[in-house]
C-alpha cells in the first residue's frame, strides 16, 4: 500500500471536527485522513470519541465545527441514509439486517430488480449469489439470514453496503463476537475490498487484529487525536501508552521475581481452575484470599466484565471448576453466587444497578430482602436502622433515607449500590468499574472504602480502566488481553509500567 | 425443507386431516357442492383475514375489522335501501371511507407511536358506534343490482355452485399473494415485521408502509362488508361482533408469526378453509352444537402458538435438526 498521504487526494478527509454535548466535549478538533485502499483502525478507551467521530461522518449526529471532505468535496451528511447515498456505508456490531428474510432479499431490500412491475426474485437471488461469490463466500442465499452465523451476517451486511457503491466502509467492532476462523473469513473480505480501492475505517479493541489487518492507526483519547501512525512503525507498547495516556518510565523496569502479595498466607476464599467459556474468555486460573484485593486490568473489550460475569454465574462456564473455602462449587446463577457470599456491583449502575425512582432506603434494602425471601418482611424500623447505618458508614450525601436515588450524584449512587451489598455482609465483592463517572472527591472516598472493606477481611475483585487506581489498591493484578489472561502480577511488581507491558507484549 | 415452511406445512396437514375426516363421515365432502359452499360461506371473513395477514406479518394487529364490516353493511343498506343510491357509486364511496379510516389508524400508529392494539381498539369502538348511530334496525336492500349479482354463478356438473363471493375471495387471494411476494411494498411489510429498527437503517420507508398496511386491511374489511351485504341483501349493525378474533385466529393457524416477519397469505386461506370445514362438519353432524367450533379454534390456536415457540427457540431448531444450518459455509479461497 502507498504510504505517503501527500501524493494523492485522500478519499476522506476530516479537519478540525468538534462536537459538544450538553455536559461534555465529545470530540475536539480532530483531524482524520483515510486513503483509498487503506484499512485505518481507530482505537481508544471509553469516552475517547471513536463512536462520536463515526456518528458525525455517518450523519447520526451533526457536527458543531470542522469540515468533512469526500474525494476533495465538502459533504454534510444529514442522516445515515444520506451518508450512504454519498458513498459512506456502515456495518455495526449488532447486525442491522432483517433476520426473517433471506440473505438475497436482505442484500436487495428496497432496490430489487423489477420485471413488468414485479420483483424478479430469480435475478435477486442470482445477483446476491454472485456478489457473495466475489468475496469467496458461497452460501445458499435463499435461506433466512438468521440461519447463518454472525460472521456470515456481517459479511452479508458488508456486501449490501458495498454493492450500494460505497467508497468508504465503516466497520464498528465487527469482530467482537466472532471466533478465530470467522475473523479470518471477515479479514479476507476486508482485504479484497482493500484491493478494490475502498477505504475502510475499522473500530476494534483487539490489538492482535489491529496488527493483522490495519495499514494505519489513529489513537483517540478524551475526544482528542493523540497520534496517527503507520502500523508497521508503531510498537505495541507505544500504542498502549498512547491509548492509556501514561508514559513508560525508564527506572522501574526491573521486576522482583520474589514479589508476593502481602496476603500470601491468608486463607483462600475463592479459587477457580481453567475457567472458560467458548467465544467469551479463554481458560484462566484465579485465586483470591480473604482480605486481598485483586485488580483486573486490560483494555476495553479484553474480557474483564466477562470474567466477573463468569465468576458470578451471570454466564455459565463450560470448562473449569471453582472452589469456595476449598470446597468445590457449581455456580449456575447469580442467586447461587449470592448464597455463597458473593456480591457484584455492575459496571453500568443506571442500567443494571439502581432503581432510580425508589428511595435510598429501598435501594439499600433490596438485596437483603431478596436474600431473606419476600415473605420474611423486614420491619420498617429495621429498614430505617440499616439504611441510616449505611448512610453514615459510607457517608452518602443525602438529606434523608427517603430521597429518590436518581436525585443523588453519581458517586453517591455508587455508594448506595455498595451499601446494598454490604448490608448483606458478603465475603467476596466484585466491583466492575466502581469509580467510573464520579467526581474526584467521591473517587478518593470510594477507594478508601474499598481498602477498608479488604482490611475487614473481605475478598475483593475489582475491574478498573484506571491504571493508577489499580496500582494503588491491588495486592495482585490479573491482566487480560484479547479475552485471554496474559499475566498475573503480585506485590511490588505492580506498577503502571509492568501492567502496560503485560498488555502490550505477547 | 426450510424451517420457515414448517408452520405452513402444519397448517396444510391439519386441513388435509380435517377434510379427510369429514369426508370419511360424510361423502358429500367429495362434491363440488360443499367446496363451492365453503368458498361462498367463508369468503367475507376470508377476505378480511388476508388483510389481517399483512398487518400481523408487519408485527401489528387490527381489531377493527369486525366493526368495519358491520358499518359497511349498514352504510350500504341505508344508502341503497333507503336513500336510493346506486350500488356501484355507494361501494366506491364506502371503499374510500374504509381506506381513509385504515390509513388514519396507520398514521396514529406510526406518527403518534400509539400501540396498534390501542389505535385499532379505538377504531373498533368508533366503527361499531357509527354503525349503531346510522341504524339500530336491520335494513333490507331491494335492488335489481343485488338480484343480478346473486345470479352470477357457475354451476358445476354435480350442481355445485361457484358464486360471485367465491370468485371475489379467490381473486383477492391471488392479488394478496402477488402483493406479498412480488412487490417492494410486500417485502417491506416483511422487513418491518422482522426488525423495524434495521428496516429503517436499510432505507425502508417505515411510515408509508405502516399507513398502507392498515389502509389495506381496512380496505379489505370494507370489501368483506360489501360481499356480506350482497349475500345477505341487508345491513345490520349487530353482525360480526368479535369477528376480528376469529380472523386473527385464522391468520395464526395459517402459520403467521404473531411476532411479525414470517407468514404466508396462502396459509391464511388454508386456515380459513379448515375452520370452514369444521363448521360445515358440525352442522351436518348435528349431534354436537356448532359452538364446538370455538373449542376447536382454541385448541388449534394453542397448538400453533406452541409450535411457533418451539421453532423460534434454539432447542426447537435442534429438535427438528435444523441446527446444522449454522456455519454451513464453504470457503473456496
Amino acid at each position: 500500500m502507498t504510504t505517503n498521504p501527500q501524493q494523492m487526494t485522500p478519499l476522506l478527509e476530516v479537519k478540525g471536527l468538534t462536537k459538544t454535548f450538553p455536559s461534555t466535549v465529545a470530540l475536539s478538533e480532530v483531524d482524520f485522513t483515510l486513503l483509498a485502499g487503506d484499512v485505518h483502525v481507530l482505537v481508544g478507551e471509553n469516552g475517547a470519541g471513536k463512536s462520536t467521530l463515526i456518528k458525525l461522518i455517518t450523519g447520526v449526529h451533526r457536527k458543531d465545527a470542522g469540515t468533512i471532505l469526500l474525494e476533495g468535496k465538502e459533504i454534510d451528511p444529514r442522516s445515515p441514509r444520506h451518508a450512504q447515498e454519498l458513498g459512506i456505508s456502515t456495518v455495526y456490531q449488532e447486525v442491522n439486517l432483517i433476520p426473517t428474510l433471506s440473505v438475497a432479499e436482505n442484500i436487495f431490500l428496497g432496490r430489487q430488480p423489477l420485471r413488468w412491475g414485479m420483483i424478479n426474485m430469480r435475478a435477486v437471488e442470482r445477483q446476491a449469489k454472485q456478489l457473495l461469490k466475489d468475496f469467496n463466500v458461497d452460501i445458499d442465499v435463499t435461506r433466512n439470514l438468521s440461519s447463518y452465523s454472525v460472521a456470515i451476517q456481517q459479511i452479508v451486511a458488508i456486501v449490501r453496503g458495498v454493492s450500494l457503491s460505497a467508497k468508504v466502509l465503516i466497520l464498528d467492532e465487527p469482530t467482537s463476537s466472532l471466533d478465530h476462523h470467522e475473523v479470518e473469513m471477515l479479514f479476507s473480505v476486508i482485504r479484497s475490498l482493500q484491493a478494490r480501492g475502498i477505504g475502510i475505517i475499522l473500530i476494534t479493541h483487539f490489538l492482535d487484529q489491529v496488527y493483522a489487518i490495519a495499514t494505519r492507526i489513529t489513537v483517540l483519547r478524551n475526544g482528542k487525536k493523540i497520534g496517527e501512525h503507520l502500523v508497521s512503525e508503531l510498537p505495541r507498547v507505544q500504542l498502549i501508552t498512547e491509548m492509556l495516556g501514561k508514559e513508560l518510565t525508564k527506572d522501574s523496569d526491573e521486576q522482583d521475581e520474589n514479589a508476593i502479595s502481602k496476603h500470601a498466607n491468608s486463607e483462600t476464599f475463592l479459587k477457580v481452575n481453567g475457567f472458560a467459556r467458548k467465544g467469551t474468555i479463554e481458560p484462566f486460573d484465579l485465586e483470591i484470599r480473604r482480605g486481598e484485593i485483586v485488580g483486573l486490568a486490560g483494555l476495553l473489550g479484553s474480557g474483564r466484565t466477562e470474567v466477573a460475569h463468569l465468576i458470578f454465574g451471570v454466564e455459565q462456564n463450560d470448562k473449569g471448576e471453582a472452589y469456595v473455602n476449598g470446597k468445590p462449587v457449581n455456580i449456575k446463577s447469580p442467586r447461587q453466587a449470592i448464597r455463597h457470599g458473593f456480591a457484584l456491583c455492575p459496571e453500568d449502575r443506571k442500567i443494571e444497578g439502581i432503581i432510580g425512582d425508589l428511595s435510598v432506603r429501598e435501594n439499600i434494602i433490596l438485596a437483603l430482602q431478596a436474600k431473606m425471601g419476600w415473605f420474611n418482611y423486614l420491619s420498617r424500623q429495621k429498614q430505617n436502622e440499616f439504611a441510616n447505618q449505611m448512610i453514615k458508614a459510607l457517608s452518602i450525601a443525602t438529606p434523608n433515607a427517603e430521597k429518590p436515588v436518581k436525585e443523588l450524584s453519581g458517586g453517591n449512587q455508587q455508594k448506595v449500590i455498595l451499601a446494598r451489598w454490604l448490608i448483606a455482609n458478603p465475603d467476596f465483592l466484585i466491583l466492575d468499574e466502581p469509580t467510573r463517572g464520579i467526581d474526584v472527591g467521591a473517587h478518593a472516598e470510594i477507594i478508601q472504602i474499598i481498602k477498608r472493606l479488604a482490611n475487614e477481611g473481605k475478598a475483593m475483585l475489582i475491574i478498573s480502566s484506571e491504571l493508577a487506581e489499580v496500582v494503588e489498591y491491588s495486592d495482585r493484578v490479573m491482566i487480560l488481553r484479547d479475552r485471554k489472561k496474559v499475566r498475573e502480577l503480585e506485590g511490588n511488581d505492580i506498577n503502571e509500567n509492568t501492567i502496560m507491558k503485560a498488555i502490550a507484549t505477547d | 425443507m426450510k424451517s420457515r415452511f414448517i408452520p405452513l406445512l402444519m397448517t396444510f396437514i391439519v386441513f388435509a386431516a380435517m377434510y379427510l375426516f369429514a369426508y370419511s363421515r360424510f361423502s358429500s365432502f367429495g362434491s363440488m357442492r360443499i367446496v363451492g359452499n365453503l368458498l361462498r360461506d367463508n369468503a367475507y371473513w376470508g377476505i378480511a383475514a388476508i388483510g389481517m395477514t399483512f398487518v400481523i406479518i408487519s408485527g401489528g394487529i387490527d381489531l377493527s375489522v369486525g366493526s368495519v364490516i358491520a358499518f359497511t353493511g349498514v352504510f350500504c343498506a341505508l344508502m341503497i335501501g333507503r336513500n336510493g343510491w346506486e350500488p356501484i357509486p355507494t361501494f366506491i364511496v364506502m371503499l374510500t371511507i374504509g381506506t381513509i379510516f385504515g390509513a388514519t389508524m396507520g398514521m396514529l400508529i406510526h406518527y403518534f407511536k400509539i400501540p396498534p392494539f390501542i389505535a385499532t381498539l379505538s377504531g373498533l369502538f368508533l366503527a361499531r358506534g357509527m354503525a349503531y348511530v346510522l341504524s339500530t334496525d336491520s335494513i333490507r336492500i331491494d335492488h335489481p343490482f343485488y338480484e343480478s349479482v346473486s345470479k352470477i354463478v357457475y354451476i358445476f356438473p354435480d350442481k355445485g355452485r361457484f358464486t360471485f363471493a367465491a370468485g371475489a375471495f379467490l381473486i383477492v387471494l391471488f392479488i394478496g399473494i402477488f402483493v406479498a411476494h412480488f412487490t417492494r411494498f410486500g417485502r417491506n411489510v416483511y422487513a418491518v415485521g422482522g426488525n423495524s429498527d434495521a428496516a429503517l437503517l436499510l432505507g425502508v420507508p417505515i411510515g408509508r408502509t405502516t399507513v398502507m398496511i392498515y389502509a389495506l386491511s381496512s380496505f379489505l374489511a370494507t370489501l368483506a362488508g360489501i360481499i356480506l351485504s350482497l349475500s345477505k341483501q341487508s345491513g345490520d349493525s349487530t353482525i360480526a361482533v368479535g369477528l376480528e378474533l376469529d380472523v386473527i385466529a385464522a391468520v395464526v393457524i395459517g402459520g403467521t408469526l404473531l411476532t411479525g416477519g414470517v407468514g404466508y397469505i396462502i396459509g391464511t386461506f388454508i386456515a380459513v378453509m379448515t375452520l370452514g370445514t369444521i363448521q360445515t362438519y358440525l352442522t351436518l353432524d348435528g349431534s354436537l352444537t356448532p359452538w364446538w367450533i370455538k373449542i376447536v379454534i382454541g385448541v388449534l390456536l394453542f397448538s400453533f402458538v406452541g409450535l411457533q415457540k418451539l421453532l423460534s427457540s434454539r432447542r426447537g431448531l435442534r429438535l427438528f435438526n435444523f441446527g446444522r444450518e449454522h456455519n454451513e459455509v464453504q470457503q473456496s479461497a
